[in-house]
């Protein structure tokens, strides 16, 4: 227990600890958290009237960008199941960052939800009268949390393992990977019949939305995990092998094919048939009546993610860079086809045929830019402790200073030797 | 990819045991930690802005669900509310939980030949229920629909013509429809809304915790949310109120029509059926045989909005066979009148200074001949 807690604290100590850039990185996020609690405490006062939601448009921004990191959280699962079962070596040692991130990426999911609450302080109200199994909304709160405790638990008792140089029982872990595949297509599953269960919105109520969902998210996680990668093996001794952003690439292509195949057809059913259904697929796509603010929005995620997946095809994308452009490409625009594109048009025309518009305010984007920042803040802890850990190099019996005194065996070079913040003071 | 080095990594140099608690580390944690807390405390200042009424005190954010209030619960979270309602408005308010009648299920039953477009029914309703004036909350929405077809998007909610009535329109009041099969019951995570033994869906204002999933899941686009704190001058406060219906709300949470219940269930009408001019407007109970509800689904061919997706609405409409493509000729010369009367105020919907005071359900319009009759 003491062990544990001395852990604990390393961890804590471990996260203040950085070069220049780590430091620079952390304070920007910073900076944006800030920004984003105060415009969050505006928001308390003044109430949701700061956002751009209306009774028409009831949902925004923040119910957009939910959704998206449920999928996020849900694409580590693309990591695991190569490893666990398809006994993928390359990605082995990686899978762990996925697992890091969706609990990151659970955390900000559910901060957005809490954000778009109009009376927060009444959040004890769920344990109260909890509508199970009736309301979807109490499913996704199970599968949500069950998730983050899932994969709390994995990567805790894997790092701890490696802390205490101890080989992790499989008992204690297997199973609960195992239950973590399922559970990770289940998160985005109650996620997408939260909205395709709703008879009232056309636009939403289409058996294709839960697919859409898993395609999309499996396409998006696993390419925030390259560029993870790419991070980790820019910035750190951790060895990333390279055969596991191939690996990565070809769940990627297949993820954003077959999403791109469930888009189009999703597409034909609604113009062909061309029936009343229509309307909001028409202004998303097209615009109605003259209104069109989302028009802009959907054909750039088409363009991003059509080149993106021309990319991918092509063996051009073996090259880095080039994968990253792509990773970067399809994230933008799976972002906005399942943000901005799936949770506004519904709303648009509402179910009594008015047409209004929605934007996100300042406020609401300084919000949103905060949660954002949070979760990339929380990650970045997360793997900045965890990969020292796992390297050996921050153990139960060895002092702090080695963990943090890099490794021996690449000596830095560069800007890092200009670092002093460790340097022997005069008392 | 071999240019490798530590992310954290310090030069190597340094390797010495960790820097424990010198003067400089002490100095450079102490200033760090006393700007983050100064940046936290800046970040968090707007707070000090929350009005002392939006901080809920312990009794209300302990109070129980309704449905599990004893009465003595139930008279205490009353009087808070009364106490609530008399600082705010210096009105002391009548306030209670009244409860559904035995063997009674209220039914709407609207004639769509009689409706003039005149939206009396949304003054009527929003001085009644107390909604906010500014951001402005109306339960009744009335589309002008061209004849012919029903489908609303091909419907105006902002008309504004001096035609109104137009002959090549027909006008259709929307509200909560008081579904048999309710979606927003459905999808509500806390059951905060639910549906009463007289059909009627209520709202627990003080459960509600303003996730706005019943506002995605209404097909009928009935429900409101209080994305600001609603505004209601003092002098417009409808005193008469009831725990489930108007008493006054709060912001964050959501709102509907409730059929007044605080009215009907104490045999009255609702506001919007006692102003309306022209007796489009029929309520009642269903469950009576005798009753004028019942005798319209007997009679009429009625027609529920979006059928298809079975939420199965108390709330009936229907033409008049006799008059299948014009106004009734008793509802135009009504809407003549009132027109001659009013002149640009026909029409109009409330603004930010409130319903007008002619238009409520408690005036009687001196052009009144018994057209309910």
């Amino acid at each position: 227990m003491k062990m544990y807690l001395q852990f604990l604290f390393r961890c804590f100590r471990l996260s203040f600890v950085g070069d220049y850039r780590y430091y620079a990185w952390m304070f920007l996020l910073t900076v944006f958290v800030l920004l984003g609690i105060n415009a969050y405490c505006k928001q308390l006062v003044q109430g949701l009237a700061t956002t751009g939601m209306t009774d028409q448009v009831s949902w925004g921004f923040f119910i957009a960008n939910f959704t998206f990191l449920v999928g996020m959280a849900a694409a580590a699962v693309m990591l695991v199941i190569p490893v666990y079962i398809f006994k993928n070596r390359e990605l082995h040692d990686l899978v762990i960052f996925g697992e890091l991130f969706a609990v990151a990426a659970i955390v900000m999911a559910m901060l957005f939800v809490t954000v778009d609450l109009g009376r927060p302080e009444r959040f004890h109200h769920l344990l109260l009268r909890f509508n199970f199994p009736s309301s979807m909304l109490t499913w996704d709160v199970l599968v949500l949390n069950g998730y983050l405790l899932l994969n709390l638990h994995i990567c805790g008792y894997l790092v701890y393992c490696a802390y205490r140089r101890r080989e992790p029982s499989k008992l204690f872990y297997i199973p609960f990977v195992f239950v973590a595949i399922v559970w990770a297509i289940s998160i985005h599953t109650v996620t997408a019949f939260l909205y395709s269960g709703l008879g009232g919105r056309p636009f939403w109520n289409s058996a294709v939305v839960a697919p859409r969902f898993l395609a999309s998210a499996f396409a998006a996680g696993p390419a925030f995990l390259i560029l993870t990668l790419t991070a980790l093996a820019r910035f750190t001794t951790y060895p990333v092998p390279a055969k596991a952003f191939m690996t990565l690439r070809t769940v990627v292509t297949i993820a954003l094919s077959i999403n791109m195949f469930l888009l189009g057809s999703e597409a034909f059913t609604e113009f062909y048939t061309d029936s009343a259904h229509v309307a909001s697929a028409k202004y998303l796509f097209l615009g109605l009546h003259g209104r069109s603010a989302l028009v802009p929005w959907i054909w750039t995620a088409i363009l991003l993610n059509t080149v993106a997946l021309a990319l991918l095809y092509l063996p051009v994308s073996r090259r880095r860079g080039v994968l990253q452009a792509a990773c970067v490409m399809l994230i933008v625009g799976i972002w906005i086809e399942k943000g901005m594109g799936m949770i506004v048009p519904a709303f648009i025309p509402t179910p009594l045929g008015e047409i209004v518009e929605y934007l996100p305010t300042l406020n609401e984007t300084l919000v949103t830019l905060g949660i954002w920042a949070g979760g990339l803040l929380i990650y970045t802890i997360l793997v900045r402790v965890t990969v020292p850990v796992l390297s050996g190099r921050l153990t139960f019996d060895q002092s702090f200073s080695s963990a943090i005194s890099g490794d021996q065996s690449a000596p830095p070079h560069g800007e890092s030797s200009t670092e002093e913040h460790h340097a022997p003071t005069v008392g | 990819m071999n240019d490798i080095r530590i992310w954290s990594g310090p030069s190597a140099s340094n390797k010495t045991p960790e820097p424990e608690l010198t003067r400089r580390s002490f100095l450079r944690t102490g200033a760090a930690a006393l700007g983050g807390m100064a940046a936290l405390a800046a970040a968090l200042s707007p707070l000090r802005e929350l009005a002392s009424e939006d901080i809920p005190n312990l009794d209300q954010l302990f109070q129980k669900h309704y449905k599990e209030m004893t009465p003595a619960e139930m008279e205490q979270a009353l009087e808070r509310i009364r106490a609530k309602v008399e600082e705010r408005y210096a009105v002391r308010p009548h306030l209670r939980d009244v409860k559904p009648m035995e063997g009674v299920e209220f039914v709407y039953a609207l004639n769509l030949s009689r409706c003039i477009g005149c939206r009396k029914c949304v003054h009527a309703c929003v001085a009644e229920n107390n909604q906010s004036r500014s951001p402005e909350i109306q339960y009744i929405r009335v589309i002008e629909m061209p004849r012919g077809t029903l489908d609303v998007e091909k419907g105006n909610h902002h008309y504004e013509r001096p035609t109104v009535p137009d002959a090549n329109h027909f006008y259709m009041p929307v509200q909560c429809h008081q579904c048999a099969n309710p979606p927003c019951v459905k999808v509500c995570p806390v059951e905060a809304t639910w549906q009463e033994a007289d059909g009627i869906t209520v709202i627990d204002y003080d459960w509600c915790i303003g996730c706005r999933y019943c506002e995605a899941a209404c097909p009928y686009w009935a429900r409101r949310f209080n994305f600001a704190r609603p505004n209601l001058p003092k002098d417009q406060l409808n005193s008469n109120m009831s725990y489930l219906s108007n008493r006054p709300r709060e912001k964050g949470v959501m709102e509907k029509c409730h059929f007044c219940l605080h009215r009907t269930r104490e045999g009255r009408m609702p506001a919007c059926v006692e102003i309306c001019p022209t007796g489009a407007r029929k309520f009642g109970n269903v469950l009576d045989p005798k009753s004028e509800v019942s005798e319209i689904l007997k009679t009429k061919r009625v027609f529920v909005l979006k059928e298809e997706v079975g939420t199965l609405p108390r709330f009936f409409y229907y033409f008049d066979e006799r008059y299948p493509n014009s106004l009734d000729p008793e509802a135009l010369a009504i809407a003549d009148r009132l027109r001659a009367e009013e002149g640009e105020a026909y029409g109009c919907l409330p603004d930010a200074s409130g319903p007008r005071k002619d238009f409520v359900a408690s005036a009687t319009p001196k052009w009144w001949n018994g057209a309910h009759a």
